[in-house]
């Protein structure tokens, strides 16, 4: 039974149609990449699929219940693209209060604090106040928020932005990790080398699936070998 | 619990935050202070220049705390007046007086007036007293087998009694209990407003709209979290305004402290309330003018029942009405929890409207 469910979904801003009859579905234990130029709408859709924006038209099932669920929230760990972190608490408070509005013990709380900032090597700065962070700890920060209550799906919104090599590569190393646990994972980015890093990919262009499938596929189908080439094609082809 | 985690995450939050911190707890104090001071100074003595002055009024100016200044004469009042820092100018010419005034404060010129005016009427009085018995006294002695008494007038004399307040009362008196319910009001409704705008414009709340807590969790926990400040910010201020600045308490200090509480929750939803329509702290600081201030023009300095019909409605649509109503009430009049009972009802009514308004508000953010 697939984990995410995005059925004929369109999303007006007044006038603006920003997406348009998007479908897509994406099966658990499966990363699935968004890709798609800015301004394309990746965002709104991530949005609706967790719950915090309203689609104007068609619905949306994460883990066969309709969005939006309160209790399904449990479930979705979210990380937003622009890092929403209370800048003057400490790491550790950050992580304790998103901890608690979950349903965590006592003690799963705290071992789910130490996971999550050992996984994304906050650890030696939990102490630190996030207004000290630099960009990359604090985009460290909001996805150590998002793996917080150890959900089913995760949905992260360009999750590596600001983040060097080396810490992208055991980032990723822990996410095919939950892949591998069974967890959904659905990822926007803007890396090519990331999007093949990924089961299967939708690229998105003015709120339209231009086309989806696995990384190799895109490849063939636009007789290309690299996914960045496939980027800047699909996107010529409709400018 | 959820609500829990929120209340103990904006305790941290203010703590750190210091300047808030002082501006909640230490600003209304400062304002307080020097507004006491301002309407409680004694009125410096007013001081006149006579000339031709007949020593008996002169004495009655002076038993009426008017500093006197004679002149045997004078050829430019007006000069005089402003060289020798006068308030007024009397000339006695024959029958005639003229009095000149400098009027640069009306109400401190009103007040001159009439004491100079009493003065001279009771100056009067007395010598027309003499000049009856005088020619009294004559016509008995033309006239020795008249039967003849007269009877002496004495003037009544008036006993003065007060229901509320004493002869000593100032008008800071009055507007003492107001201003501490005003500041309370203020200083929540700024503080809570800007918090939650914060968490607004830092995407904060977005993100916690993604997570498993309901609408009204996130509603209480906001009115209980700055609602802990808000009650220690009320009760240091109605402390001082009490105990150190000494302003009149008639009544009870538990009934002032239950009303500005209840005009803090009044604040708080109202400010949680109007940061969902603004965008900035700028924009946040625009609804000051708007519905801040004039609150103060309803509390009850200025008397309601003398305005015209349409402003009493007006009037009657603020919550600042009530509680300045109930804060003079309870510490002016003297009066006890019942007959305040109604306000404190209003102003509840207030604070539920405005909490229930924020969790359908919410709603802009997440339909559940
Ligand atoms: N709240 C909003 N009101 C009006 N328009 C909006 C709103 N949010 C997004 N948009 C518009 O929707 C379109 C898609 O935005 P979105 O943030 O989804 O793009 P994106 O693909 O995530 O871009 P990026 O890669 O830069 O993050 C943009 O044109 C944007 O202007
Ligand atoms: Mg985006």
């Amino acid at each position: 039974m697939a984990s995410i469910v995005v059925n004929q979904v369109s999303k007006s801003f007044g006038k603006k149609e920003v997406l348009k009859k998007i479908s897509l579905t994406v099966e658990p234990g499966q990363i699935y990449g968004l890709i798609g130029p800015s301004g394309s709408g990746k965002t709104t859709l991530v949005k609706i699929i967790v719950g915090m924006d309203q689609a104007s038209e068609g619905t949306v099932q994460v883990l066969d219940t309709t969005v939006p669920n309160l209790s399904l929230l449990q479930n979705i760990g979210y990380m937003a693209q622009a890092d929403a972190l209370y800048t003057d608490l400490t790491g550790k408070e950050n992580l304790a209060f998103f901890a608690s509005l979950f349903k965590l013990s006592k003690n799963e709380q705290k071992k789910r604090i130490a996971y999550a900032a050992d996984l994304v090597n906050l650890t030696p700065d939990l102490k630190k106040r996030v207004e000290a962070y630099s960009g990359g700890m604090k985009r460290r920060l909001s996805l150590a928020v998002a793996l917080i209550q150890d959900p089913q799906v995760l949905i992260l919104d360009e999750p590596t932005v600001g983040i060097d090599p080396e810490l992208r590569l055991s980032i990723w190393q822990e996410l095919y990790r939950l892949k591998d646990e069974g967890k959904t994972i659905l990822v926007t980015t803007h890396v090519m080398d990331e999007a093949e890093k990924c089961d299967r990919l939708a690229m998105v262009r003015d709120g339209v699936i231009l086309t989806s499938g696995t990384p190799a596929e895109l490849k063939e189908q636009f007789g290309i070998t690299s996914l960045e080439e496939v980027f800047l094609k699909a996107g010529g082809k409709m400018g | 619990m959820r609500t829990l985690a929120l209340i103990k995450r904006i305790f941290f939050q203010m703590i750190r935050d210091k300047r808030a911190l002082a501006l909640m707890m230490v600003a209304p104090l400062l304002i307080l202070t020097l507004l006491h001071y301002l309407f409680t100074g004694d009125s410096a003595n007013p001081r006149i220049g006579v000339v031709n002055a007949d020593s008996q009024i002169v004495k009655q100016l002076k038993n009426k705390d008017i500093i006197v200044k004679q002149y045997n004469e004078v050829t430019n009042t007006k000069k005089t007046l402003k060289n020798d820092d006068l308030d007024g100018f009397l000339e006695f010419q024959d029958n005639d007086i003229k009095l000149t005034l400098k009027n640069e404060d009306p109400s401190s010129t009103k007040a001159l007036q009439m004491k100079i005016q009493q003065s001279i009427a009771a100056e009067t009085a007395k010598k027309q007293v003499s000049n009856l018995t005088h020619f009294m006294g004559n016509i008995k002695s033309k006239l020795p087998n008249l039967p003849f008494t007269m009877e002496t007038v004495n003037a009544p004399k008036v006993s003065t009694s007060y229901i509320y307040g004493s002869k000593d009362t100032t008008f800071f008196d009055i507007l003492g209990p107001i201003l501490v319910g005003y500041f309370v009001f203020f200083f929540v409704f700024l503080i809570s407003g800007i918090a939650l705008l914060k968490e607004r414009t830092t995407g904060t709340l977005d993100r916690l709209i993604a997570t498993p807590i309901q609408r009204r969790s996130i509603v209480f926990g906001y009115l209980l979290g700055y609602g802990l400040f808000a009650v220690i910010q009320t009760v240091i201020v109605v402390f001082y305004a009490v105990k150190i600045l000494d302003i009149m308490l008639v009544g009870s200090l538990w009934n002032v402290i239950i009303i500005n509480l209840v005009l803090a929750l009044v604040a708080l939803s109202l400010g949680i309330l109007l940061s969902a329509f603004a965008n900035s702290e700028f924009q946040m600081m625009q609804f000051i003018p708007i519905v801040i201030i004039p609150q103060a023009f309803f509390a009850g300095i200025l008397p309601v029942d003398g305005m015209a019909g349409w402003l009493q409605v007006i009037a009657k649509c603020m919550p600042m009405y009530y509680g300045g109503n109930a804060l003079q009430d309870i510490m002016y009049k003297g009066l006890g929890l019942r007959d305040i009972s109604s306000d404190l009802l209003i102003l509840l009514g207030f604070a539920l409207v405005f909490i229930v308004l924020n969790i359908f508000v919410l709603k802009k953010y997440r339909k559940i």
